[in-house]
């Protein structure tokens, strides 16, 4: 076991190195010159070499990637080009708001997903099977902006249920709060939906139609016994491991919905960051994104290998 | 041979019939085909020309004239409808099919070399896989500018990677198969191999990872240009509309962007039907 959990540590460590790397390239060299970028085309050539020189991208690429992610792994993000303050302050605020509201919607999802794939596996090819996976497939194709347009229309226009902007006013308690989060939940609800009912319905019915299942019912056990016992078991552990994975696709899904209700998320920062062409706040927020996603991916195959013995005495031999 | 041809066109009638018997398949096949026919002879039918600004015609709700009302600039909102797929439809495909070939080289080179290359390709796929699509591309297009050139690039690239996952798998179940050693018997070059022999045995699966992959791209290309990064005013296109327009929404001009909205939804749906019919038929 321990000598798994060191394993996928160290791919996780390889796969953020790689990560970096990407997003050093994207954000460092791709640009070109980024004083010339900042200070416009009319601009002084010695104006921006002297900025480049102020924010050292006249030094050779190694170093300044070095420099960057040795500075990162100390909490140092950088100082943003717009606002001449450290990154980190606007980075840790938005994560903190933005899992809030990642939290509201995986609250709602999570129950509602794999309830709904338990109801459609236990009725598998009939009318409400059909309607449950049909519909959890197109909720999971639409683009989180058209279903949160179409939504505000619906519940925050011609119904007036909820408040169409997330910006609660000040001194709102965690239930006011929750009120404005959950329009803007909704969308990332309606994606996640489709993914974790399909695997919960795929799971149970590979846990229906095995030989322990049968050998359950053949020895008289009740089938709400089975079900409860053995089936949910084993049906819902493939299921654990894509919610984790999800996390990642998630804040995709926040960047649009937190623009469109004019939250103040780690989504809605990177779009002002990309707006404001301001790469340090950019890189940061993104490899933040990533550290996430790994933490989040490690947790998860540990979970699943903790409930799944079968992977854990593979992997170790 | 002879025989090998009539088991494979009766297999191919095979899957023609079970996809022409899918009620769901068609429904897509039908919505699809409504959005290209509109693509392409859009502006031969549509009632007003979609750029032809009317202020004094600003912002009526649906009515006669107006079927789907009109926007801020007394744009005809149907006319712009129609008409904004073309984009759309060119961006997507473009970026899908680019995606395809990237992800079908990148795919046969890991699965059938396996070994490093394979290691340090599937580290880099797995790093992307870290950061949404659509992350990607917005760091892309900051650094590059937006033209729909780029995003058909950055797009084709960032989808590649996904396609080349799907294809690496199907290269993996066929590489010990006897055909592939009977060529390395008769000492055929690796790119025979890949190319002349893989290749036409993972043709399914690729084509059902080409209509998902149509699907994404639809979905990123219209998300990129809601938040200001893929097409450009004054494309009529449907993201940029609601971009441009939901901020009104709050005053009660919902005509301003339902229909796109309803217009994006019904092209993924379609697309996703007609990728979900396919993966049946093939499937079996």
């Amino acid at each position: 076991m321990l000598h798994y959990i060191a394993r996928r540590f160290a791919l996780s460590l390889v796969t953020l190195f790689v990560l970096s790397l990407l997003i050093f390239f994207l954000g460092q060299v791709l640009p070109g010159n980024v004083g010339r970028f900042l200070l416009g085309p009319d601009a002084d050539q010695q104006a921006v070499e002297m900025l480049n020189h102020q924010l050292g991208l006249d030094r050779p690429l190694l170093v300044q990637y070095g420099t960057w992610i040795w500075r990162f792994v100390q909490g140092d993000m950088g100082e943003s080009y717009v606002y001449r303050t450290p990154v980190v302050a606007f980075v840790s605020q938005a994560l903190l708001h933005s899992l809030k509201l990642a939290a509201v919607a995986f609250l709602i999802v999570v129950p509602l997903g794999i309830m709904g794939g338990i109801i459609a596996a236990l009725k598998v090819n009939r009318p409400l099977d059909r309607i449950i996976s049909l519909g959890g497939l197109t909720a999971t194709v639409l683009p989180e902006f058209v279903t949160a347009i179409l939504l505000i229309l619906i519940f925050g226009i011609w119904l007036r249920w909820l408040p169409i902007s997330a910006a609660w006013p000040d001194g709102a308690g965690a239930l006011g709060q929750l009120h404005y989060l959950i329009l803007p939940a909704m969308p990332l609800v309606l994606v996640l939906f489709g993914y974790i009912a399909r695997m919960a319905r795929a799971g149970m019915i590979e846990a229906l139609d095995s030989d322990y299942t049968r050998t359950a019912v053949l020895k008289g056990l009740p089938w709400r016994l089975v079900i409860w016992r053995h089936v949910l078991r084993n049906g819902l552990l493939p299921t654990i491991a894509v919610v984790a994975t999800q996390t990642g696709y998630l804040v995709g899904g926040l960047l649009i919905v937190e623009t469109l209700f004019r939250y103040q998320g780690i989504g809605s920062l990177i779009f002002n960051a990309a707006r404001g062409r301001d790469f340090p706040m950019l890189e940061a927020s993104v490899m933040v994104i990533g550290v996430t996603y790994a933490v989040a991916t490690l947790l998860a195959d540990l979970l699943y290998s903790f409930l799944n013995p079968r992977i854990r005495m593979v992997s170790s031999r | 041979m002879k025989g090998a041809t009539i088991v494979l066109s009766a297999r191919r009638q095979d899957v023609l019939a079970s996809l022409f018997r899918s009620s769901p398949f068609l429904i897509g096949l039908i919505i699809v085909a409504f959005w290209v026919i509109c693509a392409l002879f859009g502006s031969h039918i549509v009632p007003y020309d979609p750029y032809a600004e009317d202020i004094l015609n600003a912002l009526t709700p649906p009515s006669i004239e107006h079927w789907f009302g009109s926007d801020q600039l007394g744009r005809d909102i149907f006319s712009r409808v129609i008409v904004g797929s073309r984009d759309i439809l060119t961006v997507a495909p473009l970026a899908t099919i680019l995606a395809i070939c990237v992800g079908t080289v990148l795919g046969l080179l890991t699965g059938y070399f396996r070994g490093i290359v394979d290691d340090l390709i599937s580290r880099l796929i797995e790093a992307k896989m870290a950061i949404p699509s659509i992350i990607i591309a917005l760091l892309a297009i900051t650094a590059l500018g937006t033209s729909k050139m780029t995003v058909v690039i950055i797009i084709g690239l960032s989808f590649g990677t996904v396609v080349a996952r799907t294809v690496r798998s199907a290269v993996l179940s066929e590489r010990d198969l006897e055909y592939v050693a009977a060529a390395k018997l008769r000492r055929e070059s690796a790119v025979h191999i890949m190319f002349i022999e893989i290749l036409p045995n993972i043709l399914s699966p690729i084509l059902v990872e080409s209509t998902v992959r149509l699907g994404y791209a639809i979905f990123a290309v219209a998300t990129l240009s809601f938040i200001g990064f893929g097409l450009q005013p004054p494309s009529p296109d449907w993201g940029l509309a609601i971009s441009t327009n939901y901020a009104m929404v709050s005053g009660g001009y919902w005509w301003t962007v339902l229909f796109d909205a309803l217009a994006i939804a019904s092209l993924v749906i379609g697309v996703n039907l007609i990728a979900d019919g396919l993966h049946g038929a093939l499937d079996d």
